[in-house]
């Protein structure tokens, strides 16, 4: 018999009851909640009269909404019903007794940050949000995905999700990464080759040298986007890097527990028989930093190429799209990537806000200023335990220096809720994972990069090859 | 949840691959903590000429009448036509509630994304995947003429067009048996508490750190 992937263990081993008609019940261990996706969930409970099966399965914090200037209560923000989505989360999870990292919390920050820097996620545990973007947790070799509202309210209500096992599909990244190209240029260029749709009704697992060779913020940056290739839950097996990270965060287990855990933990590898309904090996000298130029994520390209001729495109679909994204986004096939300008700058979000993120923006922006053309540079930690110790390090002093404003935890421009957002036909230099039309504000135009890409267009006011960047 | 047995109604073709949930219903219109009111929202970038904010009078605002949706010969339509990867991006149920809202009952597609596809069946919009090719037959009859209607016939699993034969189409068990009934999951699954518990058990043994 063939052996196992990491997800069939994770499946096999949350397996409830598997019903006549093909679907199951799988056990989830962890919700995250947020203000965005929550309120109509506890709703739903309160409406039919029920109770949270397992309160301390359930961490919320306040993301999506939250302005990025200091504030010390809901009553501060100034948009209503922003207000009231925060405060709503801040009655509901008292009502049922949720543990909440809200407003003033050093704790507080964008779910998919807060959960693994907590130590609320642990390897081998089933994760579930209302985020799409929940597939971060993977990282940490757990079976994460993002669900909708009612979901939400299921998992309160009964500690189980209705799933269908997918399919299993793995991309290795093999040898070693060239100068200047970081985890997001890595999934980025996945996402290039296999399509915003080439991991639908897949559970992906990210292998290879290259994978093992990066950080556990590394590899949550790459599980981050997996959803931009379709499949709800990325993940990365378990070994030294995951296990180190864990140890001593606060929600871990602790003492006797821990050598047990670790111990379990090790196990969550597939095994070198296991079989793959789809398998795909990626050169790792093959990538080189990345650009997206256009209205989808799959719409990306290496920063020293020219933007592609949609005549060659023989999809008629696809070329129908490239024309589309071409029209929103105010360019022409043909022009070299560096000859985009840009008019703001946005480093932050699930995506890249993390303290290695802003370590390489930072060393970047040191030294050097922005760009008299560039209207705007945003730097959001991801929570604000990222942002005490980004401070600690002098890296907001970096910024500040260089002319770029720090501020404080949440998604911020990722989706622009809150008033950071672009204003209609500006060009955005942005570390997040989505460049759809609108995405970052009205009529907004998105280009997809690293934090260090992001940080040298600042720099120079279009985009240049980070390879190419001398000392300041 | 309401039932879903069978549906006569009038197609609208949009025609663009990769919709995302961004694009059915924008960010904006996701501040609300009710499950209704989205569907004047629907489509927002698309369907006006201004920029959207949550409590307008949307019946003052500058249409943008060349969109399908604003065309009068689909007003009513009851059934959206799309292409590939429909639903993609982020995870909002707000999606489906603003299809719902705005009066689809089912949309036709080569392809959802995953999450989309979930989420419509828990607020009784069916999402129906039918071949490339035949949803490239369909676009051509909707909009070849006017009034094109179609019947969705959940219990024999057929999408009947008016004019053509009838496409079958796949749908897990469990999602027709919730969607013919209109029944409630959660208690559904309530009914296997034991089973849960006795899981619980089990796992709290061999991980009982997932339980502190
Ligand atoms: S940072 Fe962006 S992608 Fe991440 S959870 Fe927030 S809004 Fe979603």
């Amino acid at each position: 018999m063939a052996g196992k992937t990491l997800y069939d263990k994770l499946w096999n081993a949350h397996l409830v009851t598997e019903r006549e008609d093909g679907s199951a019940l799988i056990y989830i261990d962890r919700q995250i909640i947020h203000e965005v996706t929550s309120p109509q969930a506890f709703e739903g409970l309160r409406m039919a009269g029920r109770k949270p099966w397992r309160i301390n399965a359930s961490v919320a914090t306040i993301d999506h909404n939250v302005p990025t200037t200091p504030f010390k209560s809901a009553a501060e923000i100034e948009d209503e019903t922003s207000r009231i989505q925060v405060q709503t989360l801040q009655d509901n999870t008292k009502e049922f007794g949720i543990t909440e990292f809200g407003i003033g919390d050093v704790r507080q920050g964008i779910v998919h940050v807060m959960a693994p820097e907590q130590g609320a996620v642990v390897p081998g545990m089933t994760v579930v949000c209302g985020d799409s973007h929940t597939s971060t947790n993977g990282a940490l070799a757990c079976l994460a995905h993002g669900i909708g509202t009612s979901e939400v309210e299921h998992v309160l209500a009964t500690q189980t999700l209705v799933a269908k096992k997918m399919k299993n599909m793995r991309v290795s990244v093999e040898g070693d990464l060239g100068p200047g190209v970081t985890a997001k240029d890595v999934v980025l260029h996945i996402i290039g080759v296999i399509g915003t749709a080439g991991g639908t009704g897949y559970a992906l697992e990210f292998a290879g040298s290259a994978i093992r060779g990066l950080s556990m913020e590394g590899r949550m940056t790459i599980c981050n986007m997996s959803i931009e290739a379709g499949a709800r839950a990325g993940m990365v097996a378990v070994d030294d890097v995951t296990i180190d990270y864990v140890k001593g965060r606060p929600f871990a287990p602790k003492e006797a527990d821990w050598d047990k855990a670790a111990a379990y933990w090790r196990t969550l590898v597939s095994d070198a028989d296991a079989v793959f309904d789809e398998d795909i090996t990626i050169n790792a000298a093959d990538i080189r930093p990345q650009v997206s130029w256009g209205t989808s994520p799959e719409m990306v390209i290496s920063v020293d190429a020219n933007l592609p001729d949609p005549a060659t495109e023989s999809d008629e679909v696809k070329r129908s799209g490239m024309l589309r994204a071409y029209e929103y986004m105010g360019l022409k096939p043909g022009m070299p990537v560096t000859d985009i300008k840009v008019d703001r700058v946005f480093i932050g979000s699930c995506t890249n806000s993390r303290i290695e993120d802003l370590r390489a923006a930072a060393e970047v922006a040191k030294g050097r200023h922005k760009a008299d053309s560039v209207k705007q540079v945003l730097v959001v930690p991801g929570s604000g335990l990222v942002k005490q110790q980004a401070e600690k390090e002098g890296l907001d002093k970096i910024f500040v220096e260089a002319g770029f404003e720090w501020r404080e935890p949440g998604c911020s421009m990722c989706l622009a809720m809150n008033p950071d957002r672009l204003e209609a036909g500006e060009h955005c230099a942005s570390t997040s994972n989505r460049n759809f039309e609108g995405r970052q504000g009205n009529g907004g135009r998105t280009h997809l990069v690293s934090p260090a890409m992001a940080a040298a267009a600042a720099v120079a006011g279009h985009f240049v090859d980070i390879r190419e960047l001398g000392q300041a | 949840m309401e039932k879903f047995v069978r549906h006569d109604g009038l197609v609208a073709p949009l025609d663009r691959a990769n919709v995302d949930t961004d694009q059915i219903i924008p960010k904006q219109f996701l501040k609300s903590i009710k499950r209704t009111g989205f569907g004047p929202n629907l489509f927002d970038e698309w369907r006006y000429l201004d920029e959207g904010v949550p409590g307008q009078d949307n019946s003052k605002r500058p249409k943008n009448e060349g969109f399908v949706l604003n065309l009068p010969r689909y007003h009513g339509a009851s059934i959206l036509l799309t292409r590939r990867n429909f639903g993609c991006g982020s995870s909002r149920e707000h999606a489906p509630w603003a299809l719902m809202d705005f009066g689809f009952r089912a949309i036709l597609a080569p392809s959802f994304a995953d999450i989309f596809y979930n989420n419509c069946f828990k607020n009784g919009v069916l999402p129906i995947v039918l071949s490339e090719d035949n949803v490239e037959a369909l676009f051509q009859a909707v909009e070849g003429k006017e009034g094109f209607r179609i019947t969705i016939d959940l219990e024999n699993q057929q999408v009947i067009p008016e004019a053509g034969e009838p496409l079958a189409f796949e749908i897990d068990e469990f999602r027709k048996h919730c969607l013919l009934n209109g029944l409630d999951e959660i208690g559904l699954t309530l009914n296997e508490a034991d089973t849960i518990r006795a899981y619980e058990q089990r796992r709290a043994e061999r991980e009982p750190w997932v339980f502190e």
